[in-house]
């Protein structure tokens, strides 16, 4: 993580900053029930050619803040405030055409689950093409190349009579593949891939992450990969944001928080994932507890009523205030225990599980 | 496609000669004499056999049906009233007219009424309902939600007289509703047959308003649509491109089932504004017990809902390309 240095009003041009910046993102669904906060006070950056692993559990906020990005929520029901910078351009302020020419064009996304996320109605090469010819302005014959261009590249065989096929005519690894070439199809400078490989086998998993890797290399696109699987992360993010309750509650590099993770949520997740090397009669010991109810969160930390420390970092405090993530920079987790206390109680529970 | 039209004409043919067969078979269940109807009052017994051996009633059953089908072949030769040309339905107890030609007479009328009432259904329902989804929670909304429950319980024996006693009689805006042969003038047929159509469609049109809402509110909710507006697609194309297409699959589905349905509205309609179409045959045919109409107007009307239905399985197919047809 970089330096956050910028100044100026919302909305207005910034200096050099972060290549994606979100600022104090809140995102509130009105329901027949209540108010959901979704997401809650959420900064982070991204920079070009790096990779942002955003984790946590389902209902975390993963997705509904990169939907936020793409201005994608229904405004009629939904509260959008803070600030997302994409190099100048501010994106909740933005008008919906704005939005309409960065989506697909600048901005990318994959879906988790292929099958549902592509048209059942159009050919492959037609959705790829529309996209192209939408930002592009390019005729139906080039945007046709240019889908089988983005075929052969994403490496599907025979792409020039695949580009005719339904998607229904693709294996699930395949239709992944498809959807890659369509968010990349106009280039875009940030990626965001939502869970792209849940709905895939193992193999076909590590097929996709290295595609994707590949591509980053080569055209040093922004990658924000959305995942509920720490395994996805160690092996293809820079950096990792762990998510809980729509906020943030660990964020640093891979290395720092796979490592040294300092929440006790991040020791909960990394305990609860089963290892090659730890031994066959020790059980996973996974996070106790439900996450909160977004309609009503916890006062206080959100996570204490799930925590084994609360009364540790003194009376009452995680009960009632609400941690901040600190330092503001580099290595930082949202958490009342002090360095040293996070430090022993680590020490003492990766002791028990050796 | 070619196989599957073979396929689906020879089920079409034996369905068609089970609805006849057990047509047949119930008209002799009920114990109602068609040749003592013929023979009237003062009935002598050498009468009524003769007229039984003309109708072929003096047969076994299981042969008037098979002289029926062949009939319909090949054609027949009544002694009463002489040669009957293939294909040949036989001659009506009651009119002892041709039973093929008065149906071929009819038909116009009744396939006026039932295209005419589905395209004001389709062309109305699904815009009003296209509407509807587009303002979604929006008072436009509310309005065609409401007055589609409204049109759903409006009956066609009470709106047809009502609106002719109102746009006919009282303000004479529109002509009576009657039947005039598109050939001869398709004006007047167009304006003649509007208040029938209007009609006709009334409950089919408020179905078509909420199911095409229903169904574009669900596929605008569909991952494949968030998909379409992630990819920058406008909302138009989203709309229009997209939902639309998906939205339109159960609605087709559903039309070559209402497709019957209509035909049976256009029975009632028929006779609420005296037009002279099969319908009327049909119902006639029953009071009169007047088999060979019954079953003319029978095999007609099953023949054109199955063959609609094979036309709605092959646009299916143009819309869905996960649709096979083989």
């Amino acid at each position: 993580m970089t330096t956050v240095s910028w100044s100026g009003e919302p909305g207005t041009s910034r200096g050099p900053g972060p290549f994606l910046s979100v600022r104090d993102l809140s995102v509130e669904f009105s329901t027949e029930d209540g108010i959901v906060h979704a997401v809650d006070g959420l900064s982070f950056d991204l920079e070009k050619g790096t990779t942002l692993g955003i984790v946590g559990e389902s209902g975390s906020g993963k997705s509904v803040t990169n939907l936020a990005i793409l201005g994608l929520h229904d405004p009629a029901h939904t509260k959008i405030s803070g600030e997302i910078w994409l190099e100048d351009q501010e994106l909740i302020s933005a008008g919906s055409g704005t939005m309409e020419k960065l989506r697909g064009n600048r901005i990318a996304m994959i879906f988790q689950d292929p099958l549902t996320a592509l048209s059942p109605f159009h050919t492959i090469g037609r959705q790829i093409g529309e996209v192209y010819r939408k930002h592009k302005g390019a005729s139906k014959k080039e945007a046709r190349e240019r889908a089988i261009e983005m075929l052969r590249r994403v490496g599907i065989p025979q792409p020039e009579t695949r580009v005719d096929h339904y998607p229904h005519e693709f294996s699930g690894g395949m239709r992944q593949r498809a959807m890659i070439a369509m968010a990349l199809v106009c280039d875009p400078d940030l990626l965001i891939a939502d869970e792209p490989t849940t709905a895939l086998d193992v193999t076909v998993q590590a097929q996709i992450l290295d595609l994707l890797k590949e591509l980053q290399q080569q055209f040093g696109t922004a990658i924000i990969l959305i995942t509920h699987d720490l395994g996805v992360v160690a092996g293809t993010a820079d950096n990792v944001l762990v998510m809980y309750a729509g906020r943030a509650a660990e964020r640093g590099t891979v290395r720092e928080v796979l490592r040294e993770p300092r929440h006790p949520y991040t020791w909960g997740l990394l305990s609860s994932m089963p290892r090659l090397n730890s031994p066959v009669d020790v059980p996973l010991k996974p996070v106790r507890g439900t996450p909160p109810s977004l309609l009503n969160p916890p006062p206080g930390c959100p996570f204490h009523p799930r925590c084994d420390y609360a009364e540790l970092a003194g009376p009452e405090l995680c009960f009632t205030q609400r941690p901040s993530i600190s330092p503001e920079t580099g290595h930082g987790d949202a958490c009342y225990l002090t360095l040293e206390q996070k430090r022993d109680l680590r020490t003492a529970t990766t002791e028990d599980r050796a | 496609m070619t196989g599957f039209l073979v396929r689906r004409v020879a089920g079409a043919l034996v369905i068609l000669l089970i609805i006849s067969a057990v047509t047949f078979y119930l008209f002799y269940a009920i114990p109602r004499d068609p040749a003592r109807a013929f023979c009237g009052k003062i009935c002598q017994p050498e009468t009524l056999a003769l007229i039984r051996h003309n109708l072929g009633m003096d047969e076994p059953l299981f042969v008037q049906y098979w002289h029926w089908l062949t009939g319909i072949v090949a054609g027949r030769d009544f002694v009463q009233f002489g040669e009957c040309p293939a294909p040949c339905l036989g001659y009506s107890f009651a009119t002892q007219e041709p039973v093929f030609g008065a149906i071929v007479d009819r038909f116009p009328v009744t396939l006026s009424l039932t295209v005419g009432a589905s395209v004001v259904i389709l062309a109305f329902g699904i815009v009003t309902g296209m509407i509807a989804a587009w303002k979604v929670g929006q008072p436009l909304d509310k309005i065609a939600s409401a007055s589609s429950v409204i049109g759903a319980s409006l009956q066609i024996y009470f709106v047809g007289p009502l609106l002719a006693f109102y746009l006919v009689d009282t303000l004479q805006l529109i002509p009576r509703p009657s039947y005039v042969p598109i050939t001869e003038s398709p004006v007047e047929w167009f304006t003649h047959l509007m208040l029938p159509w209007v009609v006709l469609s009334i409950i089919f049109t408020a179905n078509y308003t909420r199911m095409t809402r229903s169904q574009m509110v669900e596929q605008l909710a569909e991952d494949y649509v968030r998909t379409a507006r992630a990819k920058g697609m406008s909302n138009r194309t989203v709309f229009f491109r997209f939902a639309w297409r998906g939205a339109m699959i159960p609605i087709v589905t559903i039309f070559g089932v209402d497709l019957a349905v209509l035909l049976g509205g256009a029975i009632i309609t028929e006779q609420t504004f005296s037009l002279h179409g099969i319908g009327e045959l049909a119902v006639r045919a029953v009071q009169n017990t007047d088999l060979p109409m019954l079953l003319g107007v029978t095999i007609v009307g099953a023949t054109a809902i199955v063959v609609l239905n094979i036309v709605v399985d092959v646009l299916y197919a143009f819309i869905d390309p996960r649709v096979r047809l083989s």
